[in-house]
C-alpha cells in the first residue's frame, strides 16, 4: 500500500517534469533568423524595433517573443511578482490577488448560504411530497442547464446593481443541484425507517429532523458539493463581465493588458483553490456518512 | 520646480501609490513618480493656471455661441459680467473661473466614474493620478469598467455618477435605443481622433478596401464611432458593411487575440489596442480614422441629466477637473509623462511604449516605418452639436433609429449643457442660423442644417 502511494507520487512528479519540459520544448523561440546587429542596422531601423520593445543597442540577445506563450520561467516570474505582494491595495483598480480571492470567496459563500437556505428545506418538502415534486419539476428541468452567462443580463437590467447581480448569478446557478439532490436523498429514505418511526408515534418534525436528515445527509452533502463546484465556475464568468474585484476581474483585467502569464497564474489559483473548497466538502461528506 | 514637489525629496509624499510589483523596476518606479510630480509641478504654474482657465471658459462660451460673430455681438451687447450671469442662469457652469476662487457648496463629494482602458480616457484618468479632482474637492474613483454594455447599466443603475462614454452612447440611451431612455449628457468630448484600422499582417497587399469583401472586421460597441466610421470608410469604397462584409462586436482585447488567431481579419479599434497589435507583431495600421474626419470625436465624458439637475455645483466641479486635464493632455509636451502616469496597472495596464506611441504620434505602423503625426490623438473636448447630428444621420443611415429623428432638438439636449437660444432669447437677440460647424469627412462636406438631405445622398444606407 504504502509503496503505491510512494510510486503514484513519483509517477505524479515525473508527469509533472514532463509536462514542464514539453512547455519549455515548445515555447523556445522558434529559429528564425536572428536579429541583425545594431551596427547594420539604420537609425530608423533601430528605432523601430525599440517601438516594439525590442533594444538592439542592449547587446544581449533579444529575450522570445513576449507575443508567444510564455515559458515556464516567465509564467514562474508572473507567479512569483503576484505570490510577492497578495494583499497589496492601490485603489480600486489594482488589488492584489490574496484580496481578490478574499472578494471572489466573499460572494461566493453569500450566494451560496442563500442558495443552501432555499434549496435544502425546499428540497426537503419537494422529497416528501410527490405531488410537489411533479408540480415543480418541470420548472426545475427547464432553469437548471440554464448558464450563469444568460442570467447575468437579466439580473442587472431588474437588480440594477452590480455585486447583488453576480451574487444572485452565484445563488440561481448554484440552487438546482443541493435541489435535486435533497430532494432525491429525502424521497429516497427507507420505506422501513419511516414505517418504524410512524409506529412509535413521531412527531413530524422530531421524524424529519431525526430519521429523514440524518437519513438523507450524505445525499444532501453530496448536492451541496456539486453546488459549491458551480458557484466556484460562476464566480469567475461573472466576475469577468461585471468587472470591479475579484479573481474573474483579475482575469479580465490581465487579459486586457494581453499578459498571459498572469492569466494562466489565476487560472491556477482559481484550479487550487477551487480544490480545496471541494476538499473541504469531502470532509463534510466523511462525517455524514455512515456503513449500513 | 515650485516647492513641495520635488519627487527626490524624502518626506513628500506622493500621489501614485505602489510599493510596489508595479513597475518593472525601482528605476521605473522612481520615474513614474517623477513623471506625476513634474506633471502636478506643471499644472500649478501660474502660466498653465491661466491658459486652462481660458481654455475652460472659452470652451462653456463657444459651447453657447458657436459663431465668432455672433458671440462678439453678444459680449459686446452685454458685457463680460452680463454675459457670465445670464450663461450662469441656465446652469451653473458658466463663470466657471470666479466659482473656482469661491467655490460654492459641493452636493456631494464621494463620487465614482466608470472608465473603459483606452488612451480615449486619458484626460478622465490622469485627472485622479495628478490630484485634480481632489484640487476641486472631490473625493472621486475611477473605476475600470469591463465593457460599455456595463457602463451604460451602470450609469442606468446610478452605480456610477458619470462615466466615459462612446459619443454615440448619450445620444442612444437618451433615445432608448438599446436600452430604455434615460436623457443623458455630454459634458465634454475626451478625445477626437485617436483610433485606426488595423489589418492582420496577411493583408499587407491588400490595402484597397475594394478588396476587402468577405472580411471580416471587429469593433468595440455597436453605438461607437468605431462602428460608424469604419461603416462609412468602406460604403466609401463601395462595399455594403451589412452584406459585404461582416462586422461583430468584440471587447479589444480580444480583437487582438481574434486577430492573432485568423478569426477576425482587422479592426476599427480604440487605442492601445491598434498599436498593441503592431506590438505584438500581428497587425499593421492602415490607416488612422483621423485621415477619414480629422478631429472626429471619439469618446466623451459625460452624466444624467438628473445628476447635473441634482449636483449644479458637484457637476461643475467635476467638469472643471475633466476640462483642466484635457487643457494638460492638450499640450505635447506633456503626452510623454502621461503615458508614465496611466500606464500602471491600476489605469490602462499597458506596456508604456505603447501608450507613449499613441499619445506622442511618433509610432511603428507595423509596416516597417515609423511615422510621425502628433495629432495622432488629440484631446478637444468642445462637443460640437454638429458631431451629434452628424452621429444621429449615420444612427438613421444604418437603420439603429427608425422615422422621424429630430437631429437638432435631440443634438442641443444631449450634447450641449446650456439651452443656448433661450438665454438668447430672454437677452432679444436673434438666434443665429447655421451656427453648427461643418465638417468634411472624406472629403464629402456635412451640413448640419440638412441632415435628411445628407442621410438620402448616400447610395449605400439602410433608412427607411
Amino acid at each position: 500500500m504504502r509503496s503505491l502511494n510512494l510510486r503514484a507520487a513519483l509517477l505524479s512528479l515525473a508527469l509533472l517534469v514532463l509536462l514542464l519540459a514539453v512547455w519549455q520544448v515548445a515555447t523556445l523561440p522558434s529559429g528564425g533568423s536572428p536579429a541583425p546587429a545594431a551596427a547594420s542596422m539604420t537609425a530608423e531601423e533601430i528605432e523601430y524595433a525599440k517601438l516594439l520593445g525590442k533594444d538592439p543597442t542592449a547587446g544581449a540577445a533579444p529575450a522570445a517573443a513576449r507575443s508567444g506563450f510564455p515559458t515556464p520561467a516567465q509564467m514562474a516570474a508572473a507567479a512569483w511578482a503576484q505570490l510577492a505582494s497578495p494583499f497589496h491595495d492601490h485603489g480600486p483598480n489594482d488589488k492584489g490577488i490574496g484580496l481578490q480571492l478574499a472578494h471572489s470567496l466573499g460572494r461566493v459563500a453569500l450566494g451560496y448560504l442563500f442558495a443552501a437556505a432555499v434549496a435544502v428545506p425546499l428540497g426537503f418538502a419537494i422529497g416528501m411530497s410527490p405531488l410537489l415534486y411533479r408540480a415543480l419539476d418541470p420548472f426545475i428541468q427547464i432553469l437548471k442547464p440554464i448558464s450563469p452567462l444568460a442570467w447575468m443580463p437579466l439580473a442587472l437590467y431588474t437588480i440594477k446593481d452590480s455585486s447583488i447581480s453576480g451574487i444572485f448569478v452565484i445563488f440561481i446557478c448554484s440552487v438546482w443541484p443541493m435541489l435535486i439532490n435533497t430532494a432525491f436523498g429525502v424521497a429516497g429514505v427507507r420505506r422501513e425507517w419511516l414505517n418504524v418511526a410512524r409506529t412509535l408515534e413521531v412527531r413530524p418534525m422530531r421524524r424529519a429532523l431525526e430519521v429523514i436528515l440524518p437519513a438523507a445527509a450524505p445525499t444532501i452533502l453530496t448536492g451541496m458539493r456539486i453546488s459549491m463546484g458551480i458557484a466556484w465556475l460562476v464566480i469567475v464568468a461573472a466576475e469577468m463581465l461585471v468587472g470591479g474585484t475579484g479573481i474573474g476581474y483579475f482575469v479580465w483585467n490581465e487579459w486586457n493588458n494581453l499578459s498571459l502569464p498572469n492569466v494562466i497564474f489565476a487560472i491556477l489559483v482559481i484550479g487550487v483553490v477551487g480544490m480545496l473548497l471541494d476538499l473541504m466538502f469531502a470532509r463534510l461528506q466523511k462525517a455524514v456518512t455512515y456503513a449500513d | 520646480m515650485s516647492p513641495g514637489l520635488d519627487p527626490y525629496d524624502a518626506d513628500r509624499p506622493l500621489r501614485l501609490g505602489c510599493a510596489c510589483g508595479q513597475h518593472g523596476s525601482a528605476d521605473e518606479h522612481v520615474q513614474a513618480k517623477a513623471a506625476v510630480a513634474t506633471l502636478q509641478a506643471r499644472s500649478e504654474s501660474e502660466d498653465f493656471v491661466a491658459r486652462a482657465n481660458a481654455f475652460i471658459e472659452a470652451a462653456v462660451v463657444k459651447a453657447l455661441f458657436p459663431q465668432d460673430a455672433v458671440r462678439r455681438r453678444f459680449l459686446r451687447a452685454v458685457g463680460r459680467s452680463t454675459a457670465m450671469a445670464a450663461i450662469g442662469s441656465v446652469l451653473p457652469l458658466a463663470s466657471l473661473q470666479a466659482m473656482a476662487q469661491d467655490k460654492a457648496a459641493l452636493e456631494k463629494k464621494d463620487l465614482k466614474i466608470g472608465f473603459i482602458p483606452i488612451t480615449c480616457a486619458t484626460p478622465l484618468i490622469m485627472a485622479h493620478p495628478l490630484g485634480f479632482y481632489s484640487k476641486q474637492g472631490l473625493n472621486v474613483e475611477v473605476v475600470k469598467t469591463a465593457g460599455w454594455a456595463l457602463i451604460r447599466d451602470k450609469m442606468l443603475n446610478k452605480e456610477y455618477d458619470a462615466t466615459h462614454f462612446l459619443s454615440p452612447m448619450p445620444l442612444a440611451i437618451s433615445l432608448g435605443a438599446g436600452s430604455n431612455p434615460v436623457p443623458m449628457r455630454v459634458a465634454t468630448i475626451q478625445n477626437t481622433n485617436g483610433q485606426a484600422i488595423t489589418l492582420a499582417n496577411k493583408h499587407k497587399d491588400k490595402r484597397d478596401p475594394r478588396q476587402w469583401k468577405g472580411f471580416k472586421f471587429a469593433v468595440p460597441f455597436e453605438y461607437s464611432m468605431h462602428n460608424f466610421l469604419l461603416r462609412y470608410y468602406v460604403a466609401e469604397a463601395g462595399l455594403d458593411p451589412d452584406r459585404d462584409i461582416q462586422i461583430r462586436v468584440v471587447p479589444p482585447p480580444e480583437m487582438v487575440a481574434n486577430l492573432r488567431a485568423g478569426n477576425i481579419d482587422g479592426y476599427l479599434g480604440p487605442d492601445p489596442f491598434n498599436q498593441r497589435a503592431v506590438y505584438e507583431e500581428i497587425g499593421f495600421i492602415h490607416l488612422l480614422t483621423k485621415d477619414l474626419w480629422n478631429g472626429h470625436p471619439c469618446c466623451a465624458f459625460g452624466t444624467s441629466a438628473e445628476f447635473i439637475q441634482k449636483n449644479p455645483n458637484t457637476f461643475a466641479a467635476l467638469f472643471r477637473a475633466v476640462m483642466t486635464s484635457a487643457a494638460m493632455a492638450r499640450e505635447a509636451k506633456n503626452r510623454e509623462l502621461i503615458a508614465k502616469v496611466i500606464a500602471p496597472q491600476a489605469y490602462l495596464n499597458q506596456p508604456e511604449t505603447v501608450i507613449a506611441q499613441v499619445l506622442t504620434g511618433r509610432f511603428a505602423d507595423g509596416l516597417g516605418k515609423v511615422q510621425s503625426v502628433p495629432d495622432r490623438a488629440d484631446f478637444d473636448p468642445m462637443p460640437w452639436q454638429s458631431m451629434a447630428v452628424w452621429i444621429l444621420t449615420q444612427m438613421k443611415r444604418w437603420g439603429y433609429v427608425k422615422g422621424e429623428v429630430n437631429y437638432k432638438q435631440l443634438a442641443e439636449q444631449v450634447f450641449l449643457l446650456t439651452d443656448a437660444k433661450k438665454t438668447m432669447a430672454a437677452l432679444d437677440m436673434q438666434p443665429p442660423a447655421g451656427a453648427y460647424p461643418k465638417f468634411t469627412i472624406m472629403g464629402k462636406v456635412f451640413d448640419p442644417e440638412k441632415p435628411e438631405a445628407y442621410v438620402s445622398s448616400f447610395a449605400i444606407q439602410r433608412a427607411a
